[in-house]
């Protein structure tokens, strides 16, 4: 079908074009000798050093790392149950105030989240005490919010698309509820859980703007330094920094989307 | 109708409360709640203090309870010029990105759908690729190409289209490409998913009797996937109305959007009721653009089954 429309393998050639010149560029020269990001001087591997001996930095991305790694789990958990009460309890009350309270978070401009979950905090510890103060806890309860509406997403469309005969097949035979889910529901949506657990994971490190709102002092995350640096101008260190941000997030994506692929084909084949 | 079938009447009660409850209770707390407290902030006075606002609820002796609201916010800022210049802004940057990205991404979503079978997938991935790179170095990528020496101007200098670098960076231009670049694939994944799904023998009996590709597109295609373009479009107006990191980095200091002042008014003029009666304002503001999005992605989803 495609091949009759020229025009359209042009703009989507083009479109590609547009999503990737950034990211390569970036790459191209966080090799660069030069500390002028953009005039090339020679090739050169200085600025990961320099990165590794970044204190800093390297502190602000081991908290990050933790704060991604707990909120992911939180998260996929949350969202699972979202996800489940969304696709199976359509009769269920509250079934329409959860859809509408988990497909808002993905919308919601940043600031707003981030402000109104501050002022949240601050009454909070006044009136009972906790959460003390702002910090870790404080990031990590926000990120467990916006990234669970995340999960929930990707968990639903694998449940609304499973195949519920082996399900009711074991319940006919008298496997109570619970049992089914772990044995048999869990297993089956194994493979939109693990894609929706990366996903909370890269959206809680990549935060910048909620976390600046609900972080106290001590409390650093990577995006709060990088963005401190970028704002006084582009550094070849941030470069290096992407750069193999990049070649982690897209080895992962790779090695998932090879894998999912071959399923697929393979669905195809016995179809 | 299927749960009523498979699971059994005395277990069904409580695993279902708890399924439902837990998700619901904590989104109730950390998402819902939070928003009556910047209402409340927002009728209050700032004070020099830890918080800095003054609570409109105070005790002032033994059973008498002071209640002293402040509407001096919204009365600013509908006074100030400043803040609905601002709210302009965002909504005319919001509303002509999202335009772009749909000029951009609606061709694109359609290529992929028309692809052959094994061809999507890949081609889907690449789509996602970047979402999944973080988005503030996304932005960051852009000052390296934009800035006076960088790859665009060394680019035209070098082939002596221009002999001065032009101003990119810091102008209106810089926040558009910011915006289209970081939010084209929430448009092109919603518009791929309502085409891929599309009736095609419309088209084929269209096609039989002699109807033009292009007329084709106009009379069958593009109808029917209004309610994905719809629902997609939200899907990026929305968040870029309250965007703040890529007017931050990439506009100037004329560049005027709510989510940039919000922040300034919290972080540098610590000035939190007047933060708050801002993001009161834009809640507002956005709850028709999001009514919409919930309705046309029923809609899509009903359509499609």
């Amino acid at each position: 079908m495609l091949k009759r429309y020229p025009l359209l393998i042009v703009m989507l050639i083009l479109g590609y074009l547009f999503l990737y010149m950034p990211i390569v560029s970036l790459v191209i020269y966080s090799f660069n000798e030069s500390r002028l990001v953009t005039v090339w001087s020679g090739f050169s591997t200085k600025w990961y050093v320099e990165l590794f001996n970044n204190k800093p930095l390297l502190n602000a991305a081991a908290t990050s790392i933790k704060i991604a790694a707990l909120n992911a789990t939180a998260a996929i958990v949350l969202g699972t149950l979202a996800a489940l009460a969304l696709v199976r309890f359509r009769q269920s009350r509250g079934h329409k105030s959860l859809g509408v309270m988990v497909t808002a978070p993905l919308v919601m401009p940043e600031v707003i989240i981030g402000l109104s979950l501050l002022l949240l905090f601050v009454a909070m510890e006044d009136l009972i005490g906790w959460p003390q103060g702002r910090g870790l806890t404080t990031i990590l309860l926000a990120h467990i919010t916006f990234s669970m509406a995340y999960v929930t997403v990707v968990v639903q469309s694998r449940l609304a698309h499973m195949d519920r005969s082996i399900e009711e097949a074991a319940l006919d035979l008298g496997a109570k509820p619970l049992k089914v889910f772990f044995t048999i529901t869990l297993p089956m949506i194994a493979p939109s859980l693990l894609a929706g657990w990366l996903l909370a994971f890269t959206l809680s490190l990549d935060d910048l703007v909620i976390a600046s709102f609900v972080s106290g002092p001590g409390s650093t995350t990577l995006p709060m330094v990088v963005y401190s640096s970028v704002r006084l101008g582009v550094s070849p260190e941030i470069n290096a920094l992407a750069t193999i941000i990049i070649a982690i997030v897209s080895t992962a994506v790779l090695i998932a989307g090879v894998i999912m692929y071959r399923q697929e084909m393979n669905k195809q084949k016995r179809l | 109708m299927m749960s009523r079938l498979s699971w059994p009447t005395a277990l069904r009660v409580p695993g279902r409360v708890w399924v439902i409850g837990a998700p619901w209770f904590w989104l109730a707390l950390f998402f819902i709640l939070p928003f009556l407290f910047v209402l409340k902030i927002s009728l209050s006075e700032a004070v020099l203090a830890q918080p800095p606002y003054l609570d409109w609820v105070r005790e002032v002796e033994d059973g008498m309870v002071l209640i002293q609201l402040n509407f001096g916010n919204y009365l600013m800022l509908w006074e100030d010029s400043l803040y609905l210049a601002a709210l302009w802004g965002s909504f005319k940057v919001a509303a002509i990105s999202t335009l772009i990205c749909l000029l951009i991404g609606y061709p694109m979503a359609y290529a992929i759908a028309l692809a052959p079978n094994h061809w999507r997938m890949p081609l889907l991935m690449l789509i996602i690729l970047p979402f999944w790179t973080s988005f503030l170095i996304r932005v960051y990528a852009w000052m390296g190409i934009l800035k006076d020496n960088g790859l665009i101007n060394q680019v035209l200098m070098g082939m002596g289209l221009i002999s001065e670098p032009l101003q990119i960076l810091h102008t209106p231009v810089a926040v558009y490409i910011g915006v289209v670049y970081s939010y084209l694939p929430f448009l092109v994944l919603p518009l791929y998913a309502t085409l891929i799904r599309l009736d095609n023998t419309l088209l084929e009996a269209a096609a039989d009797l002699g109807c033009r590709p292009w007329k084709q597109f106009l009379t069958i295609t593009l109808p029917q996937s209004v309610p994905g373009i719809l629902a997609g479009s939200m899907l990026v107006f929305i968040p870029v109305m309250g965007e703040f990191v890529i007017p931050d980095l990439l506009g100037g200091p004329d560049t005027l959007m709510i989510g940039k002042l919000m922040w300034t008014e919290f972080f540098s003029n610590k000035d939190w009721p007047l933060a708050s009666a801002l993001a009161s304002v834009l809640l507002v503001v956005l709850i028709i653009p999001f009514v919409l999005m919930r309705h046309y992605e029923q809609k899509t989803a009903d359509n499609l089954g």
